[in-house]
């Protein structure tokens, strides 16, 4: 086995070329081996002091998060809790403080676990994959980089260099929330994210909605638009949302839940998300992360 | 077969270098209580979901046991022993042996460790923050209250 540490971009593009698996905070690989998931590769290159991967930069395009950005930096950025806050949601329920203080963004989605939490929030913002190898530098949409559970479409010797997320509109507001029978420490049952954009009129003009852990990767929402736009976001629309998520989930039973129970729970996160993203459009401070604010997840 | 390589690496622990001869896929925790030869630091799960490993890389709480110690070169490592203040005891430590924060004490460097973290960044945390902050860590014997009592008292600089 062997084992370098990147100093440069290159270096580890280099190292990706000749073989090596990237380890970022390791809070998946190196876990998942000593679980027994998946023995340690043979050859690893670690990225984390790629302290350009660890920004966090408004843009005139949007919001770009470096693959290096931890779950700690995300759930405190002023930006991403202001504008992105589902994605500040998500980061601060990931793992304990150890977790989040290693984890990264780059991890989590290049993992592509159905159940991660980061996955949702950045399918309603739209996110796209940077990935880069000695050949060259493209851009692909979430739906196209995760083919399966822990499967992505990423060739072996390409690095996820950050994640960009498009502009917020004006009125814009998202939340996520996940089922959990606990507080910290904890995969998600089921989870939604959601984005509201409101019309002046206090109407809906924009939702997108996305789930965690009812499907083989993290899936979005369809057909909302006709039963929410122009509409307020009241007790009608959000039976609507619930009634669609339950419909275009797909969970399996495992020994966290039965798939009917899923179904139902999804429903119910889905409105949640909704509701709370479009009370945030709407002006209102709900604290980071809406699991503590709306008391999901059992009490101590 | 091919021999499995051996890296040779300087690992900065409480202030001081140790040189050690690893495999690359070992684990902090055992380099740090076979190589480095200090003990604090528990191995309870293995499985990154106790936090008796837990040490400090740069002032931020890791689970070392899930932790590649060849990936902590160049990063100053903290454990347990490291919070001594020369001979005498962290406040932290003194508080919970007086709150009763300790039983069997497997937890308590892992919970010392979360809780120094915490301090350091977040000197008067409430009750809720000092429970987010330990999160990490399963303690089996105490039921928690007399650990949050021994933090909120080092908070309130009682020892
Ligand atoms: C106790 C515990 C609790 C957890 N709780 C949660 C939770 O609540 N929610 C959640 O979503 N996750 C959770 N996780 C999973 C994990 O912490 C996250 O997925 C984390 O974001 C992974 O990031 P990492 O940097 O540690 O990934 P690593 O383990 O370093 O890498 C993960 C995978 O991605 C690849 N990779 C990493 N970075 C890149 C890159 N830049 N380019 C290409 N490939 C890359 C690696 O080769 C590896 O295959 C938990 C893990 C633990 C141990
Ligand atoms: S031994 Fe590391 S978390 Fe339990
Ligand atoms: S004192 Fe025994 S586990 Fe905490």
């Amino acid at each position: 086995m062997s084992f370098t540490i990147a100093t440069s971009i290159e270096d580890a593009l280099a190292a990706l070329a000749a073989g090596a698996r990237p380890v970022a905070g390791g809070s998946d690989l190196v876990v998942g081996a000593r679980h027994g998931k998946a023995p340690l590769p043979d050859s690893i290159v670690a990225i984390d002091r790629l302290s350009e991967l660890s920004t966090i930069t408004l843009t005139d395009d949007g919001l770009r998060i470096g693959a290096l950005a931890t779950h700690a930096a995300m759930m405190l950025d002023a930006t991403i809790v202001a504008s992105y806050s589902a994605l500040a949601d998500a980061s601060a329920l990931v793992g304990s403080p150890a977790t989040r203080n290693v984890g990264t963004l780059g991890g989590n989605v290049m993992n592509a676990s159905p159940a991660m939490d980061t996955g949702a929030p950045l399918l309603v913002f739209g996110a796209m994959v940077e990935l880069r190898s000695t050949s060259g530098t493209r851009s692909v949409s979430l739906p196209d980089l995760w083919v399966g559970p822990g499967s992505t479409s990423a060739a072996a010797d390409e690095l996820c260099i950050a994640l960009v997320l498009a502009k917020r509109p004006a009125r814009s507001g998202s939340a996520y929330v996940r089922l959990e029978y606990r507080r910290a420490m904890e995969i998600a049952v089921v989870g939604a994210a959601a984005s509201v954009t409101l019309n002046d009129d206090g109407t809906a003009g924009h939702v997108a909605v996305a789930l965690t852990a009812v499907a083989p990767t993290i899936v979005a929402v369809g057909g909302l638009d006709a039963a929410l736009i122009g509409r307020p976001v009241d007790e009608d629309t959000l039976a609507a949302v619930a009634r669609a998520a339950a419909e275009q989930s797909a969970p399996i039973s495992d020994l966290r839940a039965s798939d009917s129970y899923r179904r139902h729970c999804v429903g119910v996160m889905a409105r949640r998300a909704v509701e709370a993203a479009g009370r945030r459009a709407g002006g209102e401070a709900i604290a980071i992360p809406v699991n503590r604010a709306y008391g999901i997840g059992a009490s101590r | 077969m091919s021999m499995p390589i051996k890296l040779s690496i300087d690992l900065n622990v409480n202030g001081v270098d140790y040189p050690v001869t690893i495999e690359p896929g070992r684990n902090l925790v055992s380099v740090l209580r076979s190589e480095v030869g200090l003990t604090g630091t528990k191995e309870g799960c293995d499985d990154c979901e106790c936090g008796a490993c837990m040490v400090l890389l740069d002032g931020q709480p890791v689970n070392s046991c899930s932790y590649l110690a060849a990936q902590a070169q160049g990063r100053a490592i903290t454990t347990v022993e490291g919070v001594m203040r020369g001979a005498e005891m962290h406040p932290l430590q003194r508080n919970l042996l007086e709150a009763g924060g300790v039983q069997c004490g497997f937890c308590t460097p892992g919970m010392i460790m979360s809780a120094t973290a915490l301090l350091a960044r977040n000197p008067s945390p409430t009750e809720e923050e000092i429970r987010i902050g330990l999160s990490g860590n399963l303690c089996r014997c105490t039921g928690y209250a007399k650990i949050v009592a021994a933090v909120q008292a080092t908070a309130a600089g009682r020892y």
